[in-house]
Formats: structure tokens, sequence, C-alpha cells
């Protein structure tokens, strides 16, 4: 008999005035009994509607069925045929877009928590003694992966488990890509992104980091050179987007790239840190979406006090529903409708403020959608002492201006087919690269159907 | 690893090494630079690449002491490994069609300058160098830019050494005496880059200034070497780091320079204080 609740399994989280002072994760986990509770909610709808919303179609109802029954070993096997990064994914997916939104469970009450059961497996799993991966036998075939995100990661994963020899080029010195330099450690602890990485290189993949392609080495030298048959690209979106508006290189202003790369890769936020950063007690950030929250979550966590500034609505915010909610618990103020345009400067050359115009929204056009405009002459200041952008990324283009034959969209996104496949025979490229800055799972997606591609292109060829 | 194949005092606060890294001295050409950390907890540091040898897979690196990171750097030893060591970054130079060129170096900029007046001198450009010191005891790699330049001028500020003066007086002078040339390549200190790129403006002789902003991934991923040229943002890391000196607004990078004064002194002392505790 499925359990009727309406409301789902709470997950436990550290108190917000306490967690806004430290940067340990915030979230905590379900317990095996809330977990085995909150499964027992799901119907196991025949026609899996959850399974639709998600973008790599995992099993979902026959997962949870399994953590109902307490196997999760049987619950992880199921997860991992269709993702490569359960711990992962299961943190940072926005589920309430995806599998929670089409669960029946939400139609009278709140959906089955799925994210946090598939978060709660993949804890589990990783708990558990070491068991010995096998090394798949070598099939004699070398394909070579630039970038080591999610996307990359995946499609070394699936390719090493076919028997290829897999090397990973990252130009950090850092595996993990955006998981690693981006997302915050109190939201997806460091040491969850290097078991993965640990799990690929026992399988064999190697991980060359300090090696910018298109510098260190060119995507034809891989090919030609150096014996690979076959390359995915997927270097993502880092190339951090500014307003071009006044004040903007003033000291005290950070891309959000930059601001988290010093925290998350380079541990600013701890005192014996050899980086720097410049911290004052009043931040602005300007933007909406995951990655303006987790600059501003750092932020108060320096001590802050911290305004997000966003250029529309509150229903119009890209990030995910629980940052959201948790900056808000957090003591983060939030500006609406509030699009800069200036940032003013102390006598030193220093942050001294934000100027904003205030907008409000237009009458509806013709298809219904109304756009925030500004209201004359509605111009305020908001002091500060630091400022972060965080109004979006696009494609680096180092590997596009050094590979030959490697066609790109006018905005730097790399041109492939849906499996992944560019202009170029053998290279295939997906994750952020190819469609701008998206999510963790889709570039996960991308890097597995590429990862077939690859294979059978290798096998043909 | 990045091992310390040699390690040689230039004087006493620069120091020149020879690091084993195969992959970047193959692709490694003049302008370029590289980004290193001394250890795991270290920061990463832009340093230009000095000279390289492609066949024995060797960088050198020369750098000055001027704080925590580099001092680090400086108490390592032959034998002894970098943690981090990548590149080449950056652009290369731009040699193509010059034909007589002045290279005008302050200080540690000389080191970075050097590679650059050998490569134009190798490609058969006539080279004039002018290398500013504040002292005699600071000068280096006078040999190296002896050999590769035309014409050699050597100033100091308190004329213990080679001519009393600054380098843009000498600058002057060549001009003046009816050089002509079709570039000034620059790389120092902002301000001296500032007063040589006022001059040459004035001499209508177009002008490269090596930029040396603070970097973190030097890929073009953080936005925090940008610097405005020509009222258009330019990441150093990539776009650069040499530009067009007329078109640098060198105030704003004087003032990004001085972002983190502070944590950088203290960082420093504690790191000398490190060292004296293990000496
Ligand atoms: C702060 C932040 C928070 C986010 N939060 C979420 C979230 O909550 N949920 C979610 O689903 N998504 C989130 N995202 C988006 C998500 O992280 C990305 O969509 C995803 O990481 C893209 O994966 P990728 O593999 O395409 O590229 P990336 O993760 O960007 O990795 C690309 C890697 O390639 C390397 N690289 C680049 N160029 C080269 C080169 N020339 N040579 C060698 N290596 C190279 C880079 O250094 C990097 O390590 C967030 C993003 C950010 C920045
Ligand atoms: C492209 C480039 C090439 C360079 N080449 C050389 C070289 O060949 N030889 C040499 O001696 N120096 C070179 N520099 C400068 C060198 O990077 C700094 O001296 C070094 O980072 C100082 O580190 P520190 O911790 O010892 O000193 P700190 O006390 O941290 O800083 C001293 C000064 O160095 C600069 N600096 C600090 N951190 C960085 C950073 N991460 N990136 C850039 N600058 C920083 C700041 O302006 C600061 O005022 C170069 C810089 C750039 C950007
Ligand atoms: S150093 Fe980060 S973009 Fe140049």
């Amino acid at each position: 008999m499925p359990n009727m609740s309406l409301k789902r399994n709470e997950m436990p989280v550290q108190a917000p005035d306490v967690r806004n002072r430290n940067f340990q994760e915030v979230a905590l986990g379900y317990t095996e009994e809330q977990a085995i509770d909150e499964a027992k909610r799901c119907l196991g709808c025949k026609n899996k509607p959850c399974s639709t919303g998600c973008p790599v179609q995992i099993d979902i109802p026959a997962f949870i069925a399994q953590v109902a029954e307490g196997n999760f070993a049987e619950a992880y096997k199921i997860i991992t045929k269709s993702s490569s990064l359960p711990a992962v994914c299961g943190r940072v997916c926005p589920q309430e877009t995806q599998c929670e939104s089409k669960c029946v469970r939400g139609k009278k009450g709140e959906p089955v928590a799925i994210g946090r059961l598939e978060r709660f497996v993949a804890d589990w799993h990783n708990s558990q003694s070491e068991v010995s991966v096998e090394k798949p036998v070598p099939n004699g075939h070398r394909a070579a992966i630039i970038g080591s995100g999610p996307s990359g990661l995946a499609c070394a994963g699936d390719l090493a488990k076919k028997g290829y020899d897999v090397t990973v080029f990252e130009a950090l010195h850092v595996a993990g890509g955006v998981l690693s330099y981006g997302i915050p450690e109190f939201r997806l602890p460091k040491s969850i992104v290097q078991k993965e990485i640990e799990g690929l290189k026992a399988l064999g993949v190697k991980v060359e980091t300090n090696t910018v392609v298109g510098r260190t080495v060119s995507v034809d030298e891989l090919m030609n050179e150096e014996g690979f048959e076959s390359v995915f690209i997927g270097s993502g979106a880092g190339l951090p987007r500014f307003m071009n508006i006044p004040g903007e290189n003033l000291n005290g202003v950070y891309s959000a790239n930059e601001f988290l790369t010093r925290i998350n890769l380079m541990k600013a936020y701890k005192d014996n840190s050899s980086t720097p950063i410049k911290a004052g007690t009043r931040a602005v950030i300007v933007g909406g979406g995951n990655v303006a929250m987790d600059a501003a979550r750092c932020a108060k966590r320096l001590g802050a006090d911290v305004t997000i500034v966003y250029r529309r609505t509150e229903k119009e915010l890209p990030a995910r529903a629980e940052e959201v909610e948790h900056a808000k618990e957090e003591g983060i103020v939030f500006k609406f409708l509030t699009n800069p345009t200036e940032i003013t400067s102390t006598e030193k050359g220093w942050v001294k403020g934000i100027i904003c115009q205030q907008m409000k929204l237009s009458e509806p056009d013709a298809s219904g959608r109304a756009k925030p405009v500004p209201i004359e002459g509605a111009l305020f200041e908001i002091e500060a002492d630091y400022v972060i952008m965080a109004i979006g990324t696009s494609p680096n283009p180092l590997i596009k201006s050094t590979t030959e034959g490697l066609d790109t969209q006018k905005w730097g996104g790399i041109i492939a087919d849906e499996d992944g496949l560019t202009s170029k025979t053998g290279v295939y490229a997906g994750g952020d690269a190819v469609t701008g800055a998206a999510t963790v799972i889709l570039a996960m997606g991308a890097g597995k159907k590429a990862a077939a591609a690859m294979d059978e292109y290798m096998q043909n060829k | 690893m990045f091992e310390i194949l040699e390690k040689k005092s230039l004087n006493p606060t620069v120091t020149l090494m020879r690091i084993n890294a195969p992959k970047v001295a193959k692709k490694a050409l003049p302008g370029q630079f590289i980004i290193l950390r001394t250890d795991s907890e270290g920061e990463r540091i832009p340093l230009t690449i000095a000279d390289y040898d492609r066949e024995s897979g060797s960088v050198s690196i020369i750098f000055q002491i001027v704080g925590a990171t580099t001092e680090k750097l400086n108490h390592l030893n032959e034998g002894d490994c970098l943690q981090d060591f990548v590149g080449p970054l950056g652009r290369a130079t731009e040699t193509e069609g010059l034909k007589k060129v002045a290279v005008v170096g302050g200080g540690v900029g000389c080191a970075i300058a050097y590679p650059v007046a050998k490569r134009l001198h190798e490609l058969g450009v006539e080279v004039h160098t002018i290398a500013g010191f504040r002292n005699k005891d600071l000068v280096i790699l006078e040999d190296e830019f002896k050999a590769a330049s035309g014409k050699f001028v050597l100033m100091s500020d308190d004329g213990s050494t080679g001519e009393k003066g600054l380098v843009t007086d000498a600058l002057k002078k060549l001009v003046e005496s009816g050089e002509k040339y079709d570039r000034v390549i620059t790389i120092g200190p902002l301000i001296m880059m500032k007063f040589v790129c006022q001059l040459t403006k004035q001499y209508e002789i177009p002008t490269v200034a090596s930029m040396n902003p603070i970097m973190i991934d030097g890929t073009g991923m953080c936005g925090g070497c940008r610097l405005t040229v020509g009222g258009q943002t330019k990441f150093a890391c990539v776009d650069g780091p040499e530009f067009d000196g007329h078109l640098i607004d060198f105030d704003e990078a004087m003032a990004r320079g001085a972002m983190y004064r502070d944590f950088e002194r203290k960082a420093h002392e504690d790191a000398c204080n490190l060292f004296k505790g293990v000496e």
C-alpha cells in the first residue's frame, strides 16, 4: 500500500543562520527510513511520466520501487544504466522542471522527491566499502576527451567501459569542470566530484590536467600525431559576459566565474589560502540563475550583506527553485525588475555603488508576454563594496580558432548533430560547448550519446 | 612532474630556472607565458617563457622575488618539482614584416623582453635594445641582450651603471638622432610603459606593450585579467599579453594591479617568516 501523504519527506538541512557562515553542505540527505518512506509515495505508474521528463530517461519508477524494498544496490544499478553522475545530478538537477514536474502525485499535493531519492541512492552506494572495479578488456582503440566537466566525464566513462583507451585533457589543474570550479562546496562537496573521477581512473581513464587544447596541443595534432582516432570536445561555456556598462572594470567588480574560481578552485575562503579574495561587507550580485545564487551565497558566507538584482520578476528566475528558497532563508535580499546602468567609483578607483534602473512590466504583447521596460527617471543607487556579474557565459573561442574545419554558430557554439558529430570527421562535441550554458544532466546526456556514436565510428572505420 | 633542471641567480632578487616541460617546450613561442603552482595549496602565477629547448624538452623562466609565491618558488632547488606548469598561453609576439625594432625593457621586464629580442634577431630584424634598471646590482641579461642587439643601451636610475636616466630619455635620443623604427616593443613596469607609449605616440611609431595583469586561469575563463584597449574590454591571457600601446588604458591597469596589495604584503611577510623558521 503506497504512502498517501500529500507532503514529501523533508530533507534535513543545516539551519539557515548556521549554514550562511560555513561552507559545509547545506542539505544533509535522507536517512534510510526517510528514503524508504518517501519511495513508498510512488504509485509506480505504468506509463512512467516522470521518466519522460528526465533528459536521460532514467527508469525512475523501477529504481524507486527498489528503494521502497530497501534494495539500494539494485536501485543504484538501475540509475547508472542511464546516468553516470547520480550523486551529482541528485544534488544539482532542476528536478522541479524535469522529472518531478510530471509526477502524478504532484497534481494533488507534492510530487515524489525523486531528486532526493536519487541522491540518497548514490550516497548510499558511495558509502559502501570499495567494490573492486573490473578493468574492461582493451579493444585497442584510442579516444581523446577535451574538458573534464560532466559531458567529458560521461563520455570518457562510457568509452572506457567498452574497452577504449581514453585520455581526458583538462586545462585547469583540477578535473571536474564547473563541478569543481563553479558550483560551491556547500551545494556539491568536491569529494563527491573527486570520487567520480577516481572511479573513471579505476576504469583505466587517463586524466591529463594542465593541458590547454589549442595551445599545448591542437585537435589535429591529437588525431594526426598522437594517434587518437576520435575526439570529443566538452570544453563548456566558460567565457564570462559583461554588461558593458560604465565602471565595470573598477576594482571590486568580479565576473561570477572569477569570484567562484577564487573560492571553489583556489579555496580563497580558507584562512591559509594563498589566493586572495577581496570581499567587503556589502555585495551586489547581478543576475538570476544558479550562478548568481551561488555567488550570492558565497558572498554571504564571506560575511557580506548581499543583494541580488534581477531585471525580470521572481517568476522568471532561471535558478533551481531550491537554491532561491535557500538563498532567501540565508538572508539574501532580492530586488526584482531592477537593471544596473552604471557602477560608481570611490576616489581610489574602487566600487562605491551600483546605479539601477527600476523597471516595470509592459502590457502583454500579442503572444501574451509582458516585457520589463524602464520606468522613466526611476534610478537609484545601491551602495556596495563589490559587485559580481553573473549574467551568463558563452563558449571559449580558443578551440574553434585553432581547429581547421570546425564549424560554430555565430555566438560561438560548436555545431553538432543529434549524435554530437561536428563538421569534422571523427570529432564529436557536446554539453555547454554546443548548447551554451545549460545543465549538468544535459551535458552528461550529450557525452553519453557522443560516446555511443564514437564507438560506432571507431568500430566501422 | 615538472622538475627543476637548473637554477641560477641572476641578481639578488631575480632567478632563472629551467624546468622539464616537454609539452610546453614543443609549442612555445616568444611572447607566450606559462602558469605555475609551486605546491598543491599554491596560487597560480603567470611567468613569461624566457627560453625553450624543444629537443631537451625544457622551458626557462626568469622571475623576480616580489611576493609569497615567487619567494616560495625561489626556495625550491634543482631536482625539486613544481606542482603544475601549464602553457604555452597567450599569443606569440607578431614579428611579420618587421625590419627595425626598438625593444625597451625595464627591470624584470627585461626577462620578458629578451626572448622577443632574440627571436627578432634570429629572423634578421635589426634590434636596438634599451634596458633600464634601478642600479647596477639589478642588471640582468646584459650579455644576452648584447648578443641579440645591433645596439644596446643600458640605463640606470642612479647612474651606477650605463647612462644615468630613464629609458624614455634613451629612446628619445635614438629617435632624435635619426633612427627609424617600424615598431617599439616595451615591457616593464606599467608606469614606464605608459611613458614610453606617450613618447612614441608623439613620434607616431607603432608600439606594442606587454601587459602583466593579475591572472588566475589564463584561459579566458575568469575575466580577472581584463583591460581596456581602445575602449573595448580585452582579456590579456587570451587576447594578449601584447597590445597596441597607444590604445591601452594604463591608469585603469595600474589601479587593477593594486587590488590585492594588502593581502600580498601580509602573505609575503608570512612566507618570509616561514622560511626564516626553516633556515
Ligand atoms: C556556478 C554554476 C552553478 C551551476 N549550477 C547548476 C545546477 O545547479 N544544476 C545544473 O544542472 N547545472 C548547473 N550549472 C550548469 C552546469 O554546471 C553546466 O551546464 C555543466 O557543467 C556543463 O558541462 P560541460 O561538460 O559541458 O562543461 P564544463 O563543466 O564547463 O567543463 C568544461 C571543462 O573543459 C575545460 N576546458 C575548456 N577549454 C579547454 C581547452 N581548450 N583544453 C582543455 N580543457 C578545456 C574547462 O576548464 C572545464 O574544466 C551551473 C553552472 C555554474 C557556472
Ligand atoms: C603574462 C604575464 C607574464 C609575466 N611574466 C613575468 C616574468 O617573466 N617574470 C616575473 O618576475 N614576473 C612576471 N610576471 C609577474 C608575476 O606573475 C608576478 O610577479 C607574480 O605573480 C607575483 O606573485 P607573488 O605571490 O610572488 O607576489 P604577490 O605579493 O602576490 O604580488 C606582487 C605583485 O605581482 C602581481 N601579481 C600577483 N599575483 C599575480 C597573479 N596571479 N597574476 C599576475 N600578477 C600577479 C601583482 O601586481 C602584485 O602587485 C608576469 C605576469 C603576467 C600576467
Ligand atoms: S586570467 Fe582568467 S580570463 Fe585571463
